[in-house]
């Protein structure tokens, strides 16, 4: 067992461990963030992404410890405030989910790239998300959903 | 509770409504089961066979007992004591919970393990010893009936070969008439291979039996919680009213959670025998290996046509390869499911089907994928024979099916194969895809590129769609027939409860049913709360999948909405002092006729009917309705796709350029819903089309066990849909609507194989089978196309 200390949402959470832990465990099941999914054990998928330094991981392939002294942001972190994030509220406009399973993980490639790229195209946008699958929407809304947080990236929004 | 007014960007009824259930998985605030925990919860694994076919010697759990953090492991030999070593299937077939004789393919469920947490129960599946004596596997369909084919399923008495059943539709004798007198007769063998509905979130279950009250609360991946109840009653023993089946968000359906799987009563009998919750999720690979697969239809389909191109008549020959047991979940009285609607659009004169099905050393299952209950095969056997049709006769293939279409005069149209479409318009819809498409132009495009050595292709689909099923005296599911409760509480300020027994994996029920008590009562959606997946809380029904949730449950919401309506009518023209017939509708409020002024909405309403206002004799308070609906028929939506590809004639690779998809599924409730239904099922059909397959070695060994291997249409592979509809309400449904949740799966892939085989043309290619990967297309240049397993 080790212990190791998370920086998740900008608040440090301590547990012990074993090392084999990964992180997408560490954080639904010991500190119980279960907005990050899991699916497919073989990095295809991409429900369990989440940012580590702004950046987009897929959680099932990090360990928990060589997370640590890292900024790992969820979908739990993007709503600030009561202030919903508009890749959030894009996905909600423009029907960018259904089951709502792979939608976290999209959701928070998308805030990495309209950091990187305020501006993306389509193109853009559809390469940002091919390392994750989404079984539902066939893309096109999740494509224009993204599209609307970029339109709308400075504007705030509720529910 | 304000009534407000209905726009457009909020309607009250019908329209462009956001989803009421967005809210909460945006935030990650989602629960499926896995999100679920409860105090003391252990967590399960199965240990499963590594081959397809092998007799069981001995299995030593031993050394996985004394793992510090198991607490049980079971076995085949534990649950027949209690009689659970086998239970029943969908499909009047028994399939082992755990193996206790032998194992009929590769990832069959042999032994539980129960431990502290999901690390330590996989650690100690590699403790457990298991000897296997290999026998010689079954693969193949087309040789399960060969005379020296291994006997797969001795445990059934008096079986002596692989045969499951043989199952007939049509006129045999009017179909050879018409074939023996054709001009044109056509026949290809294809395949439909094998292929799996891999919903993102795979297959678990949370049981907590509670010993002191004898309840069962189990959480599960369950697209029918009400079927399954009951069925883990009739299994297990447990009253029926002390089990309770919640079925929370769950992360993508199609058709792969209807069935009970093993893993749901081993988390059962677990937390039965250790008296604490225990967990069970398999993971990915387990879900590929293992559920509920789709499709592994062999057809042998031929098409008799005038040498004009009227087509006569259709026929076809199937082998089906159900896997180790015969666990296809459709009613009963149909073991092909719908296939017999293969006539599709099109005014045969004769048609005929003789299905096979056969067991084979694979995973059991078959019907799952948004097929339709194998609308899917019927629809791909008879698109692309008429392509093929068109190809032979060197008629365009838009013109040949606008030429046989079923007449709007011939609804409700009698099938050659024994259904009846409700309604059809198919023309206009056919007429809107190409215009459009720009039709004519990409021929014109085509025949340029083709002088130049590209490969362009243009594939056109026009199916025609069978969902919602009852009737209930004609359709049941292990002897439950196919209809669904709906009940409707309105509060006294007039917010509502609505309790479904479908429920949602995605679709959008807690919108849209809203919509639809909106629609019919003119309650603003967001004062209704739909109420699904949990079966204390809901009436019986069957539950969501063959696109049946708006056809019959939200005909039973219309209904029972009216009944409400037609109480509150009574009520108000106590609170007005009118007769109830003296009394008009508009929606959300009753008027006084002819003084329009006077009147009570159904807020008012709804709150008088809990006052002390005196009733009619035998007229109880209240607003509260009931009702179970069985629809008389099924639904018939319809579309016409158009797909462009390009091919590159050096790799073989497919590129999807252009998708128009035009379809008609009456009245839409919420075409923002509607549309993403589609763009699914789209998607679903560019992977079968091009990369999805289950494909198996010699030896039985699965070679798509995982999202490596089995391939899944990603954002980059697929174009910008470009979607259109008509309207041809349905005459039965009260609201006029058919299912569309599975509509695009089923018409998109011939779209595509047909577009695939058309930009082959230069190369000779008239059919080749899905899926049309790279190196299967380049095969098929250099004229080796072959089936893919």
């Amino acid at each position: 067992m080790m212990q190791v200390t998370l920086s998740v949402n900008h608040r440090e959470h301590t547990r012990q461990i074993e090392p084999r832990v990964l992180l997408v465990n560490y954080l639904r099941d010991e500190i119980g963030m279960t907005g990050t999914h899991w699916g497919c054990d073989t990095s295809n998928c991409g429900m369990c992404v989440v940012l580590m330094d702004g950046e987009p991981v897929k959680s099932c392939t990090v360990l928990a410890a060589s997370a640590a002294g890292h900024e790992i942001t969820t979908v739990e972190g993007l709503e600030r405030d009561g202030v919903l994030d508009p890749v959030q509220q894009g996905f909600h406009e423009e029907h960018g989910l259904q089951c709502g399973f792979c939608t976290p993980g999209m959701m928070l490639t998308a805030r990495a790239l309209l950091d990187a790229n305020p501006d993306p195209t389509d193109d853009e946008i559809r390469e940002a998300i091919s390392g994750q699958i989404c079984r539902c929407t066939g893309y096109a809304t999740i494509v224009r959903s993204i599209r609307w947080a970029a339109e709308h990236s400075t504007q705030t929004v509720g529910d | 509770m304000t009534s407000v007014a209905s726009t457009e960007e909020r309607p009250i009824g019908f329209g462009r409504l956001k989803r009421k259930e967005d809210a909460r998985f945006i935030r990650g605030l989602g629960q499926y089961v896995d999100d679920v925990q409860l105090p003391g919860m252990l967590y399960g694994a199965i240990l499963r066979s590594p081959v397809a076919h092998a007799r069981i010697l001995s299995i030593d759990a031993s050394a996985a007992l004394q793992h510090p953090k198991v607490h049980a492991v079971i076995t085949g030999q534990d649950l027949q004591a209690r009689s659970l070593a086998w239970m029943p299937t969908l499909s009047h077939d028994v399939q082992p919970v755990l193996a206790t004789d032998k194992v009929r393919f590769q990832g069959q469920e042999v032994a539980f393990v129960i431990a502290d947490d999901h690390y330590s129960a996989r650690d100690a599946l590699e403790l457990i010893h298991v000897d296997y004596e290999t026998l010689p596997p079954v693969v193949n369909a087309r040789r399960a009936m060969d005379s020296d084919a291994p006997v797969i399923r001795d445990d059934l008495e008096g079986q002596a070969d692989n045969h499951i059943f043989d199952w007939e539709a049509g006129d045999r004798a009017a179909a050879d008439a018409v074939f023996g007198a054709a001009e044109v007769v056509i026949s290809e063998e294809m395949l439909y291979p094998r292929v799996h509905p891999a919903p993102m979130e795979t297959l678990g279950a949370v049981a907590d039996y509670k010993r002191v009250s004898g309840k069962l609360t189990l959480w599960s991946t369950s697209q029918a919680p009400h079927a399954h109840r009951t069925i883990y009653a009739l299994l297990i023993g447990l009253p029926e009213h002390k089990i309770r089946v919640i079925s929370p968000d769950i992360g993508g359906g199609f058709g792969n959670k209807v069935g009970i799987y093993p893993g749901y009563l081993c988390a059962i009998v677990g937390s039965m025998r250790l008296g604490r919750p225990v967990k069970w999720r398999e993971d990915r690979s387990e879900n590929l290996m293992s559920t509920s697969f789709a499709r592994d239809y062999v057809m042998r389909g031929s098409i008799a046509a005038s040498r004009a191109g009227k087509i006569q008549g259709i026929r076809v020959e199937v082998i089906a390869d159900h896997g180790a047991f015969n666990t296809a979940a459709q009613p009963s009285r149909y073991p092909a499911g719908f296939f017999h609607v293969f006539t599709g659009s099109y005014d045969v004169g004769a048609a005929h089907c003789a299905v096979r099905g056969v067991y084979t050393n694979k995973a059991p299952g078959g019907v799952a994928y948004a097929c339709s209950f194998r609308v899917t095969e019927a629809v791909y056997l008879v698109e692309r024979l008429v392509d093929m049709l068109a190809h032979d006769l060197d008629l365009d293939p838009a013109e040949l099916r606008l030429a046989n279409f079923i007449q709007p005069e011939q609804f409700p149209y009698q099938s050659k194969t024994g259904w009846v479409y409700d309604s059809g318009d198919y023309e206009p819809t056919m007429r809107k895809a190409l215009a459009l498409a720009g039709y004519g132009e990409l021929r014109r495009e085509q025949a340029e590129k083709r002088v130049r050595g590209e490969l362009m292709g243009i594939g056109l689909s026009f199916f025609t769609e069978a969902v919602g099923a009852g009737p209930r005296k004609h359709m049941d599911i292990f002897g439950f027939g196919m209809a669904d409760g709906v009940e409707l509480r309105i509060h006294p300020t007039g917010a509502a409860v609505l309790g479904l027994s479908v429920q949602t994996q995605g679709q959008g029920h807690e919108t849209t049913f809203a919509q639809i008590i909106a629609e019919e009562l003119g309650i603003p959606p967001e004062d209704v709360d739909v109420v699904h997946g949990d079966t204390d809380n809901t009436p019986f029904g069957l539950g969501t999948y063959g696109s049946r949730s708006t056809p019959v449950s939200g005909a039973a919401t219309a209904l029972v909405a009216r009944k409400t309506r037609e109480k509150a009518r009574i009520v108000a023209s106590a609170m007005l002092e009118v007769a109830p017939d003296d009394l008009e509708w508009e929606k959300g409020r009753w008027f006084v006729k002819g003084d329009p002024e006077i009147g009570a909405t159904i807020q008012e309403i709804a709150m008088a009917a809990h006052g002390p206002l005196e009733l009619p004799d035998g007229v109880e308070s209240g607003l509260d309705s009931d009702t179970i609906y069985s629809p008389p028929n099924l639904t018939f939506p319809f579309g016409a796709y158009v797909c462009v590809v390009d091919v590159d004639p050096g790799t073989g690779a497919v590129k999807v350029r252009r998708f128009i998809a035009v379809d008609d599924c009456g009245v839409r409730i919420n075409p923002m819903v509607v549309e993403g239904q589609i763009h699914g099922g789209l998607t679903d059909g560019v992977g079968m089309a091009l990369m999805e397959l289950i494909a198996f070695d010699e030896e039985g060994n699965c070679l798509g066990g995982s999202l490596m291997d089995y391939l899944i249409p990603t954002a980059v592979e697929v174009p910008d849909w470009e979607t259109d509809f008509t309207v041809t309400p349905s005459p039965h449904h009260p609201l006029g609507a058919k299912g569309i949740g599975e509509a695009a799966t089923v018409g998109s892939p011939p779209a595509i194989v047909n577009a695939i085989v058309d930009a082959l043309k230069p190369y000779g290619v008239r059919h080749m089978d899905m899926p049309c990967t790279p190196g299967r297309v380049w095969d098929a240049m250099q004229g080796k196309a072959a089936p893919p397993q």
